[in-house]
């Protein structure tokens, strides 16, 4: 496309005094929406390891203040944190094999236009994007079911989301040639052969968007796991979070238990180091999606792309 | 399938010839294994509660059942409607809503912005940079709000303090929770919602461009009368979705940030739904509730589609 032309259109020089002063404003209002997106997450980290004293203090805004990984030692010796950090290592890796092999099969039968019965097969599922039972009923649902506080219902629960399906089903449809899938056919392959040896290969794209957006949510969600358990051993990490972040329950119990005098001096700094265990407890909990997701940014917005695509 | 035998294909459905449906099935029916987990799935966990939700007009123990319980009509939602905190909760409702839809904008001028940088790299770890609040998780965003608006140790009231101003308990003031739910929301969503119009923009024909330019245009004038008007319909769909969700505000962020003291304006139906179900245990009530916001939503909705064919004559689906 005309980068060529763009280039002599952004010379500097060359530009009028009220298109200088437009980039000018431009440029200041990016740069400020990229340092507002940006401090909350900086500001976690430098204040986790800053000194306790003074993030209370307010002192901590630009640069950490003193040097200490106390909230960090914290943070690892707490019980809770890592048997939630577990667990939802485990319902994201489980819960997202189990997404897929319900969406992306179902998405690829979806696409077959010669499907019979297609149009009211859709409609079954696209109703379920618009209405549901709601709250209540799903939950009495699973108490029948006796699903209530075991771990497969955090598997179960939203499996199957249809607006994935549909971005699936719109990228077989525009993406695999049709005259292939005849190639197939003459050459006697049966409908499963074309789906595992032909149609999943060439899907490498769609298959690790459609995980990340899976991936994403089992990480990130906390209300299944707050209405339908109650155990603590199976909690996920945003339960545990949510306890220690949002409510306030106190997270150093663990370390008063460990008996471990020199970190324990005395009961103010204590819940100094309490209010600053929060930051390091932040960062933790993000590190995971932060690391990956300079790698996997591009898939997540080519998802957007072909979702955006009306199928 | 070559495309002739498909355009063919209408007319084999108009002469429908004895064992049409049986030669069709035969066809089709690997597809139908391919698709079964999923149905299946669909059918007991999204059909099953929505045959559940009949109890929203029952009087409903779980002992007894949908078949068991007594029938009583109306009778929860007529209460829910003569709850006092009724038009309260549809109030707060939307004052989030409706400031949400006041910072619509915010995205568009950002992609229309982005668009002028022609710094590729510069360009580009903006786009990244800004995506990734998007990929917090809600407890971790409501936490970082918690900590940036706290008194004595949060950066806000730190400038605040430094301007000379007062610090303020920000979370403690019901006048500022809607705010603070819009404004995480913006901060949250800002770069994700633009990725849409940043590849709209990027399909608006450069001759248009070289041609505002040719005849003087200043960048502002192209951004505001060719690049603005290519993006507008992908503004109007989106728009109109944010519209069509005016009554609809989740649970699972309000939970997270409400307290003892904003919970004045911080109850919504949706969250109403949660104490007087799961925690109150008073399921039939709760489930007509949950109900009616369900068809609200989708009444809303229909009549959003409804004006969206009127103007654009694309509906929304």
């Amino acid at each position: 496309m005309g980068n060529k032309s763009k280039k002599i259109r952004s010379k500097w020089s060359r530009m009028s005094w009220n298109d200088k002063l437009f980039l000018l404003m431009v440029y200041a209002v990016i740069i400020a929406i990229v340092f507002i997106c940006v401090y909350p997450v900086y500001f976690t980290i430098i204040a986790s390891v800053s000194d306790p004293f003074d993030v209370y203090m307010g002192k901590v805004n630009l640069w950490p203040s003193g040097f200490t990984l106390e909230s960090y030692g914290l943070v690892f010796q707490n019980e809770s944190i890592w048997r939630g950090y577990a667990n939802s290592v485990y319902y994201t890796v489980v819960g997202t094999l189990f997404n897929m092999t319900l969406t992306i099969p179902c998405a690829y039968a979806l696409s077959k236009k010669k499907m019979y019965g297609r149009n009211f097969l859709m409609t079954v599922f696209l109703i379920t994007m618009y209405f549901s039972g709601g709250l209540i009923p799903t939950y009495m649902l699973y108490r029948q079911m006796d699903l209530i506080n075991t771990r497969g219902i955090l598997i179960l629960n939203g499996a199957v989301s249809v607006y994935n399906v549909i971005v699936t089903r719109t990228y077989f449809q525009n993406n695999i040639s049709v005259t292939l899938f005849e190639a197939a056919r003459i050459d006697g392959a049966s409908e499963f052969g074309i789906f595992f040896k032909l149609v999943l290969p060439l899907s490498a794209p769609i298959i690790a968007v459609i995980a990340l957006y899976y991936a994403v949510g089992h990480w990130s969600s906390y209300f299944p796991a707050m209405v339908y358990t109650s155990d603590n051993d199976i909690q996920p990490l945003q339960i545990v979070l949510r306890r220690i972040l949002i409510l306030n329950e106190s997270a150093y119990e663990d370390a008063l238990s460990s008996g471990d005098a020199t970190l324990i001096q005395n009961a103010v700094k204590q819940s100094y180091l309490a209010a600053s265990m929060k930051y390091a407890l932040v960062f933790i909990a993000s590190a995971p999606m932060l690391i990956i997701y300079p790698f996997v940014q591009k898939h997540f917005v080519k998802g957007v792309m072909v979702g955006a695509v009306k199928g | 399938m070559s495309k002739a035998s498909y355009l063919a294909q209408p007319k084999t459905t108009v002469y429908r010839k004895k064992g049409y449906v049986g030669r069709r099935l035969k066809e089709s029916w690997q597809w139908y294994v391919l698709l079964a987990p999923a149905l299946i799935y669909i059918i007991i966990f999204a059909y099953g509660p929505m045959y559940g939700v009949l109890m929203a007009f029952q009087k409903y123990r779980a002992s007894k059942g949908i078949w068991g319980s007594k029938w009583i009509g109306f009778e929860n939602f007529i209460r829910f409607f003569n709850y006092p905190n009724f038009w309260k909760m549809i109030r707060n409702t939307l004052s989030i809503t409706l400031l949400s839809l006041a910072t619509f904008p915010c995205s568009i001028i950002f992609a229309l912005f982005l668009n002028e940088i022609t710094q590729i790299r510069f360009k580009k770890v903006a786009q990244m940079v800004t995506y990734i609040p998007h990929f917090l998780s809600e407890v971790v965003v409501c936490s970082l709000v918690i900590l940036m608006l706290d008194r004595t140790s949060g950066p806000i009231n730190n400038l605040i303090a430094l301007l000379g101003g007062e610090r303020q308990a920000f979370m403690g003031n019901p006048d500022a929770f809607s705010s603070i739910y819009v404004l995480s929301g913006l901060w949250q969503n800002l770069g994700w919602n633009a990725v849409l119009y940043i590849s709209a923009l990027a399909s608006i024909p450069n001759e248009q461009i070289e041609a505002a330019r040719i005849d003087g245009a200043s960048r502002f004038q192209i951004m505001r009368h060719v690049n603005l008007p290519g993006i507008m319909p992908t503004v109007v769909i989106t728009f109109l979705m944010q519209v069509g969700r005016i009554m609809t505000v989740g649970y699972t962020k309000i939970l997270l940030l409400q307290n003892d003291l904003n919970l004045d304006v911080s109850s919504v139906i949706s969250t109403y739904t949660y104490e007087i179900g799961i925690i109150g245990g008073q399921y039939s009530y709760s489930a007509a509730i949950g109900l009616f916001n369900n068809v609200i939503n989708i009444v809303v909705l229909l009549l959003v589609n409804k004006l969206s064919k009127k103007i654009t004559e694309v509906g929304l689906f």
